[in-house]
């Protein structure tokens, strides 16, 4: 909403306050400034002058020099306008002057020919033909009888480019502030200034409105009151200088006198006019109704629009003329040769208006506003306001008598007062008095412990509202700052401090945190090979996305992994080694909500990288984690992966997650040269299976026996199975198996592999003998015979 | 034989000065002073001596053998600090070439500020819930008095799964399911990610982060509020920074307020970095509605409380100097490898 301070003065008197000064005073009080703009503030040295007398320019067929009174001096111009005659009143861009844009204006030749200056075109005062619209577009902009025209003056104040703009943010709590009255208002109760209303008086009286025109309202729900009033032998025209520059600070095109004046009530008022050419409404008969099924209309922008049965329209006896509270038709738009207007001052209800508006697929300002909710009260002043600006322009003659269909409530309701609770609520202690006198400047008088809300204040409902109404007049800034009472302690769930942990042990690990957006587009599931029949290709879907990229929430957080690795190998970074604490989420049932699962996703790339680098940090995760008894089995089947290169993470049958290279298809389609390595694990799985228990072991008395081991074995043989032969077959006194060399080449068959294991032994209450460890290493050997592994001889 | 043992004084003294390594002085040790050495040689010829000699030539062998000892450890001392000397000098290496180490992996920036808020909140008593993102209409307007027809929800562009699912566009909703299973007192934050149909830009995500906050006990004021979110903007800020209260409108809070920090750049002057205004909003609050504490089963009349939400890209941004939402998506290594 954009305040005029000049039409705002006409109700309350603002002085010599600045306006720093008076946006941070309605900020604090609840009306916040998102801005201010003095109107042509850039303009410098630009004054009114009087061309005295000009000639030809000996030099050229189309300029022109002017000699040019400014007040104390005259000054020669040369000009290339053609519009120019000696005795027109001008705009001067002296030498030294700046325009709008920061255009600086200085002395300089022309062909020869000193100018000391510019005279300005309306362009060049950043204005159009709407702000004058005797003025020309491309010319010198000719003062008229409207201007200041003495010779020297500023040309700012004389144009009356010099209004203040304030630009409110205004929060749908308050309709009522979408007006200057209402601004007024808040204006009045802030800095405790008086506030001037002022009652619209309309001469009028010949004839009778009901001559001209009948008014019925079938849907009074929608409609609770619906007001009208006739104008005749209209003069169609522009509006006058003043009414125009109110209308340019507020951000609306000047049109024509009677459309003008609508757009002036609506934004002085707050109330939506209309304006009907009685011409074009047929019967003269105006039926506030609802849609009939198949109706439509062209509506004022030229657009034919579907009306359905839930929508209120205003028809006449031919069908719809306008939107009801939305826009009006082309039909009875205003035109030119208008002779006969009837002004619509209606109240809508504002969720009806809103469905509709949102329906049509059309906001404009009046749709805006009704669907806050108006005060059906001010239907009246602002229809009588709207005449009382036809007569005081000159714009027509007001019939006599008004239209007024009024089913709705104009009385003030009572909200309790209670000056304790609020001081206690507040946190505050002021006396009752006070606050009454608080209330008044809000016109929310208190009558028997009372307050009574005006009928413009729709957004005061409970003891609540009343406190805040308080709290802002008293000052926010006043209200004191205490500390909370009582002992509370803050409590870190486990699962908290899992996710913590896993999060430092990550990047202890040399991987860096991610964060990526949850929806992304269902192609990507084809990206990373899902088969079409796919359960993960089940996702919650967006019915209104932004785009196709983000119109499902994920089912897998592995394609934005990926995605962001493309993006690193896109930027032409060497490596990368990220993880994302992620969640997916799986569709139930469609009432239901989705299940939200948390994912830990690891995605690497660079050298240094391969599957076992990648395996090797998860295992540690999980070790670190306190998840035991984790096995990594092949698995060829997951469309992702690599077939050779991935492996299932399980703790005995449960599956908790899944790790490898990924598939050089999926590299592809994300556009990644190079190879790729990922893990997903089940955030919940682990969490289930993890133990953040610690219990101290006594450290070992007696030494170790370390014994190596080399057996040959089909190349096929995972070691895995080898260490867990070796395991079972020893026993108790094995500390540790570790794998220390592979060997493939000379003196070992083809097919076949070496490999070779350092047994650590121990015992806790003795020093084992080498009879025990032999013992031992020809049962490690028997178990191995059982896998088909033997001795390297 | 005194002029015998003369001769092996100098001899001794001589060699031992031309020695140049450790090895030449166990020669030298073995030919003076071992058991087949000179000196030994000398003393095992005493017998031959007369009485009156033999001390006299005893003690001179002695102190001859004392001398040369001393001399013998003071050159082994001298030459073991010349090798040690001349091994460092060869292992002196350039101090001035980088360290080697793995590369640690870096927090989001995001999760870092947020970290530090949930200690924050922590030590102020308050537990950290979280609740679903995938919302009912219900939570995430209609229990925080957001009914259907409500115009406020048009300024929260929502993303619709169907008419009574949504993602939720706030992290409020947390609050009522929070109310809906404790019972007063409750202090609690409720920090996650939110969605609005916003169109990506610099200062603009269509999925964000939100910490939602709550407060509900008996005789809880509006000075309260004013007293726990100062605190945490001046923990989070700095004790020197300055914040505002300013009324406002949400429909869940009553009064409602915004708090504004007073520009870093500017002290309230009105700067480019505050957009002229000399003010940066920060986060919203108010205190609970009573129609929302009576939707959550808890009397209004007995029980009164607080609520804000603050948006965790615009602290992350301004804390860090980080111009542009999107970077904090992208996830480029070189943007995280910064924090």
């Amino acid at each position: 909403m954009d305040l005029s301070m000049r039409w705002l003065n006409d109700y309350v008197c603002t002085g010599e306050m600045s306006p720093r000064d008076y946006c941070a005073g309605m900020t604090m009080s609840g009306s916040k400034v998102e801005g201010y703009e003095t109107e042509g503030e850039e303009i410098k040295n630009v004054v009114v002058g009087r061309v005295t007398a000009m000639e030809r320019h000996p030099d050229s067929d189309h300029l022109w020099v002017c000699q040019v009174d400014v007040g104390n001096e005259t000054v020669q111009i040369v000009t290339g306008a053609q519009n120019v005659s000696a005795g027109d009143y001008v705009p001067v861009a002296k030498h030294k002057s700046v325009l709008p844009g920061g255009h600086k204006i200085t002395k300089g030749k022309l062909r020869g020919v000193e100018s000391c200056g510019m005279l300005c075109s309306l362009g060049e005062l950043g204005l159009t033909v709407h702000d004058f619209p005797y003025a020309i577009e491309d010319g010198i902009f000719l003062l008229g009888e409207d201007c200041d025209r003495t010779p020297g003056r500023e040309i700012r104040p004389a144009i009356g480019l010099d209004d203040v703009k304030v630009e409110f943010e205004i929060t749908s709590n308050r309709p009522d502030c979408f007006s200057m009255i209402g601004l007024a208002r808040e204006t009045a109760a802030t800095f405790g200034l008086p506030l001037k209303e002022h009652t619209p008086v309309v001469k009028g009286g010949e004839g009778d409105v009901g001559d001209y025109l009948r008014v019925e309202v079938q849907n009074t729900t929608l409609c609770p009151r619906y007001m009208a009033r006739v104008v005749k032998d209209v003069k169609i025209g522009p509006s006058p200088r003043w009414m125009r520059e109110r209308l340019r600070a507020c951000g609306v095109r000047p049109i024509n006198n009677i459309v003008d004046i609508t757009n002036y009530v609506m934004l002085e008022y707050g109330q939506p006019m209309h304006a009907f050419d009685l011409r074009n409404v047929a019967g003269a008969h105006i039926i506030v109704r609802n849609a009939a099924p198949g109706e439509s209309i062209t509506t004022l922008d030229g657009t034919l629009r579907q009306l359905s049965p839930e929508m209120l329209v205003i028809a006449d006896e031919n069908g719809p003329t306008a939107i009801a509270g939305v826009m009006g038709g082309e039909h009875s738009e205003i035109e030119a040769d208008t002779v006969t207007v009837a002004f619509e001052s209606a109240c809508f209800m504002g969720s009806s208006v809103r469905t509709t508006a949102r329906k049509v697929g059309l906001r404009t300002e009046a749709s805006g506003r009704y669907e806050k909710g108006l005060d059906p009260a001010t239907c009246a002043p602002a229809v009588e306001r709207a005449c009382e600006l036809v007569e005081l322009l000159g714009a027509g003659t007001v019939v006599g008598g008004a239209i007024d269909i009024d089913s709705a409530s104009h009385s003030r309701w009572a909200i309790p007062f209670d000056p304790d609770w609020i001081n206690r609520f507040l946190g505050i202690d002021i006396p009752a008095e006070e606050m009454v006198a608080m209330l008044a400047r809000l016109d929310i008088p208190v009558e028997n412990g009372q307050a009574l809300a005006p009928t413009w204040r729709p957004d005061l409902e409970s003891k609540a509202d009343i406190a805040e109404e308080v709290a802002r007049m008293y000052g926010y800034d006043k209200i004191p700052t205490t500390l909370l009472r009582g002992m509370a302690e803050g409590v870190v769930t486990p699962r908290q401090k899992f996710d913590r942990k896993a999060g430092v042990l990550l990047r202890g690990l040399g991987m860096s945190e991610i964060l990526t957006y949850t929806f992304i587009s269902p192609k990507l599931y084809d990206k990373i090979r899902l088969p079409a029949d796919s359960p993960l290709r089940d996702s919650v879907t967006i019915q209104n996305p932004l785009g196709e990229d983000t119109s499902v929430m994920r089912t897998t957080a592995l394609p934005s992994m990926l995605q962001v690795l493309a993006t690193n190998y896109n930027n032409r970074n060497p490596e990368a080694a990220l993880y994302e604490l992620a969640t997916e989420y799986h569709p139930t049932t469609p009432e239901e909500l989705p299940e939200e699962k948390p994912f830990l996703v690891l995605g690497a790339y660079g050298p240094g990288w391969d599957f076992y680098a990648l395996k090797g940090r998860v295992e540690a995760l999980l070790a670190e984690l306190g998840v035991a008894g984790v096995e990594f089995l092949p698995c060829t089947h997951n469309p992702s992966y690599h077939p050779g290169r991935c492996a299932a993470i399980q703790v005995g049958d449960q599956v908790i997650g899944g790790m490898g290279e990924i598939h050089p298809e999926v590299c592809d389609n994300f556009g990644i040269g190079g190879r790729v390595y990922a893990a997903q694990l089940d955030g919940d799985a682990l969490f289930r299976l993890h133990t953040a228990e610690k219990r101290y072991a006594p450290l070992p008395r007696f030494p170790a026996s370390t014994r190596d081991l080399a057996v040959i074995c089909d190349e096929g043989l995972p070691v895995a199975a080898i260490e867990k032969a070796i395991r079972a077959h020893v026993g108790s006194i094995l500390e540790k198996v570790q794998l220390f060399d592979i060997y493939r080449g000379a003196q070992i068959p083809e097919g076949k592999k070496s490999v070779a294991y350092a047994l650590i032994l121990r015992a806790p209450d003795r020093t084992l003998t080498v009879e025990e460890c032999d013992k031992a290493m020809a049962a490690a050997l028997e178990g191995l015979r059982e896998v088909g592994a033997d001795l390297r001889s | 034989m005194k002029a015998a043992l003369e001769a092996i004084r100098a001899a001794a003294h001589q060699q031992l000065q031309q020695a140049k390594d450790l090895r030449e002085l166990d020669d030298l040790r073995v030919r003076f002073l071992g058991k087949k050495g000179e000196l030994t040689a000398i003393l095992k010829r005493m017998g031959s001596l007369s009485a009156e000699e033999r001390p006299v030539i005893g003690q001179l062998a002695n102190q001859i053998r004392e001398s040369v000892e001393g001399e013998l450890a003071a050159r082994t001392q001298a030459l073991k600090a010349a090798l040690q000397a001349e091994r460092l000098r060869a292992e002196a290496i350039d101090v001035t070439m980088p360290g080697t180490a793995p590369a640690p992996g870096r927090q989001h920036p995001l999760s870092i500020v947020l970290d530090e808020m949930k200690e924050i909140f922590l030590g102020m008593g308050f537990d950290v819930v979280q609740g679903p993102e995938v919302e009912t209409d219900y939570y995430n307007f209609e229990a925080l008095n957001l009914p259907k027809d409500h115009p406020a929800r048009d300024t929260q562009d929502t993303f619709y799964i169907s008419e009574n699912i949504l993602l939720r566009t706030q992290t409020s909703p947390v609050q009522i399911r929070t109310m809906e299973e404790r019972k007063p007192p409750i202090r609690i934050i409720a920090p996650g990610r939110v969605y609005r149909s916003d169109a990506v830009d610099a200062t603009h995500s269509p999925i964000f982060h939100q910490i939602e906050g709550l407060v509900v006990d008996r005789g809880i004021t509006m000075a309260d509020l004013k007293g726990c979110l100062e605190t945490i903007v001046k923990r989070l800020y700095g004790e020197k920074a300055v914040v505002r209260f300013r009324p406002h409108h949400f429909p869940f809070t009553e009064p409602s307020a915004e708090v504004d920090l007073q520009c870093f750049a500017c002290h309230g002057q009105g700067c480019r970095i505050c957009k002229g205004e000399g003010w940066i909003e920060i986060l919203g609050c108010g205190m609970v509605h009573p129609k929302v504490l009576s939707i959550c089963g808890i009397d209004p009349e007995e029980y009164s409380g607080f609520a804000f939400g603050i948006g965790l890209e615009r602290l992350v941004m301004g804390r860090y100097g980080i111009d542009d939402m999107r970077l904090l998506y992208e996830n480029d290594v070189r943007f995280l490898a910064q924090f």
